[in-house]
């Protein structure tokens, strides 16, 4: 297909809290990826990063911090910010230079080293940013819009805290599988209800942690492929970074509003979340469907949260996920395994590394090379993510 | 002294010493296409199938709607929310609030006391003044959405 790249390497720095830089976290996974794909750094004639943030100020070019690091060698250089779509974005701008003809292998790095506790936007007096205004006005942190999504599937489609709970257990086993994930311990629905709530109705153990890392994925094209000894390589067939549509109708992060529904044009128009609308823009350049997946990696921020990615990817009509998860369909032996990296729940977040980290591990289970949390004959996969402030990012890789 | 009262932010609200009935939220609509937008949205309309050619002009937002949702926030939030870190952090309530004229869910704090096990989807509330918090100089102004008491709500009926 015309659109393909090949994915020729993966790599990661291992997820935690180690104390040192981001850029260190993205060399180690930098040249993880290259040594992955067989290649030298001074092959490369393009990198790609997506910028990490800390305390909510952009201050730090990441394509150049990661270039630097690894020897300046006059590569074309590129710097993303989209917040939790950093990454996405960065593989799509590493994907359009391919198609483009403007580079034929591009290195793609995501890296950050996160503050613990909440995420908080920076200092001073700044009321037109509504990241600022929502903790100002309201202090309304992550959580709290993460459990007024919860509480409302719990009303509308009678999911139950022992639902959420389910994701989390799910989502631990797979990630004491995974050898690169922060936490690796099993989980208990016991452990979940045990723990402390943070925002109601979600605990601590239903929302995902801070955390340091680092992910890099090595693209280029199919005749480049093909040239350096890579056949039949994991290619990557679409990358959605799609904006919602007006009039967004769900309260999401960082808003302290909706956008109304009565308008000129409006009520003509189909209603479509956004989530759902990022996975449907990837689909439909993949030209391929839910039922053609074998695994997804989604953004579970909180254990609710997945649930409704479930609904938003098409795995199941709305208000079904609770049944998916309860059924056993998103584990890993299930129908269609969500999150067999261990997700977010597993990782913790690193921002602008974790949409690349979650192609790493389509990478790696479409290559069979998964271990103990392989999907057994994975042929295609999506990954899914929002980034805040309107950023969507799914990517599908198949085999 | 008295200090003076002033809004958390200027230009989102009536003036909080009106009577509770009066007390309104402030957007603006636009008088092309009918948009409504709160916060407020003076740069342009933002609907993308406005015929165009319209101002944005001040509108007072519904001061009754039903709960979307509801949650609330166990630890204390980083700045800039205001709080002392030396007195032991007391939980309040968030809830999100379905304006039907509008089409708009407006998130705000609940009125000091009110508790989750005491809101349901669904459920009626309004917008009443409230207080954010208080400095030196300052008692900062805010909204509060108050669960509409079940005899009131038959009285309204
Ligand atoms: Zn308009």
């Amino acid at each position: 297909m015309l659109t393909d790249i090949a994915v020729l390497g993966a790599g990661m720095h291992p997820w935690g809290k180690w104390g040192r830089s981001f850029v260190a976290y993205g060399v180690a996974a930098a040249r993880a990826a290259l040594a992955d794909a067989g290649l030298d750094w001074r092959e490369v004639p393009s990198v790609v990063g997506a910028d990490t943030v800390r305390g909510g100020y952009p201050g730090y070019v990441a394509g150049a911090s990661f270039a630097r690091a690894l020897g300046w060698q006059g590569a074309r250089v590129t710097s993303v910010y989209a917040a939790c779509a950093s990454g996405a974005q960065a593989i799509g701008t590493a994907r359009a230079q391919i198609l483009a003809g403007l580079a034929d292998v591009v290195l793609v790095v995501g890296a950050d080293a996160a503050p613990k506790g909440f995420f908080a936007p920076a200092g001073g007096e700044r009321p037109d940013d509504p990241d600022w205004l929502r903790f100002r006005v309201l202090g309304a942190t992550n959580p709290a819009y993460f459990g007024l999504y919860a509480r409302r599937r719990m009303a509308l489609y009678g999911d139950t805290p022992e639902d959420f709970a389910r994701v989390k257990v799910k989502n631990a086993a797979a990630g004491a599988l995974n050898p690169l994930a922060r936490y690796r311990k099993a989980v208990s629905a016991d452990d979940v209800a045990a723990s402390p709530v943070v925002a109601d109705p979600l605990r601590l153990l239903d929302i995902c942690a801070t955390s340091d890392g680092g992910a890099a994925l090595v693209l280029s094209s199919m005749a480049f492929a093909r040239r350096h000894g890579h056949p039949d390589p994991v290619r990557i067939r679409a990358v959605s970074t799609v904006t919602p549509e007006y009039p967004r109708t769900v309260l999401d992060l960082p808003d302290i509003a909706t956008d109304a529904m009565v308008g000129h044009g409006v009520a003509d128009r189909p209603f479509r979340p956004f989530r759902a609308s990022i996975a449907r823009a990837a689909y439909e350049e993949a030209g391929i469907g839910p039922e053609d997946l074998s695994l997804a990696e989604v953004y579970d921020l909180s254990t609710a949260l997945e649930l409704e990615w479930y609904e938003d990817l098409g795995l199941c009509p709305a208000g079904h996920g609770a049944a998916l998860v309860r059924n056993g369909v998103t584990a890993l032996g299930g129908r269609v395994p969500v999150n067999p990296s261990g997700g977010l729940a597993s990782f913790g977040e690193a921002v602008p590394a974790q949409a690349i980290a979650q192609v790493c591990e389509l990478t790696w289970q479409l290559r069979g090379a998964a271990g103990d949390r392989q999907v057994p004959g994975a042929r295609a996969g999506i990954t899914a993510n929002q980034g805040l402030f309107g950023h969507g990012s799914a990517v599908v890789a198949v085999r | 002294m008295t200090r003076a009262r002033r809004p958390v932010v200027p230009g989102w609200f009536t003036d909080d010493t009106d009577p509770d009935g009066a007390f309104r939220l402030l957007g603006t609509r636009c008088t092309a296409c009918a948009a409504v937008f709160f916060p407020r949205e003076d740069d342009g309309c933002r609907n993308p199938y406005c015929p165009g050619g319209g101002e944005l002009a001040e509108t007072p937002l519904s001061r009754r709607g039903r709960v979307w949702s509801y949650t609330d926030g166990r630890y204390r939030p980083p700045a800039p929310y205001v709080s002392d870190p030396d007195t032991p952090w007391e939980p309040y309530t968030l809830v999100a609030v379905e304006l039907a004229a509008e089409g708009m869910v407006v998130l705000g704090q609940a009125a000091p006391g009110v508790r989750p096990s005491e809101l349901a989807v669904g459920a009626e509330v309004e917008l009443v003044p409230g207080v954010l918090h208080e400095d030196a100089e300052h008692v900062w102004t805010t909204w509060h959405w108050r669960p509409v008491a079940t005899d009131a709500r038959e009285a309204a009926c």
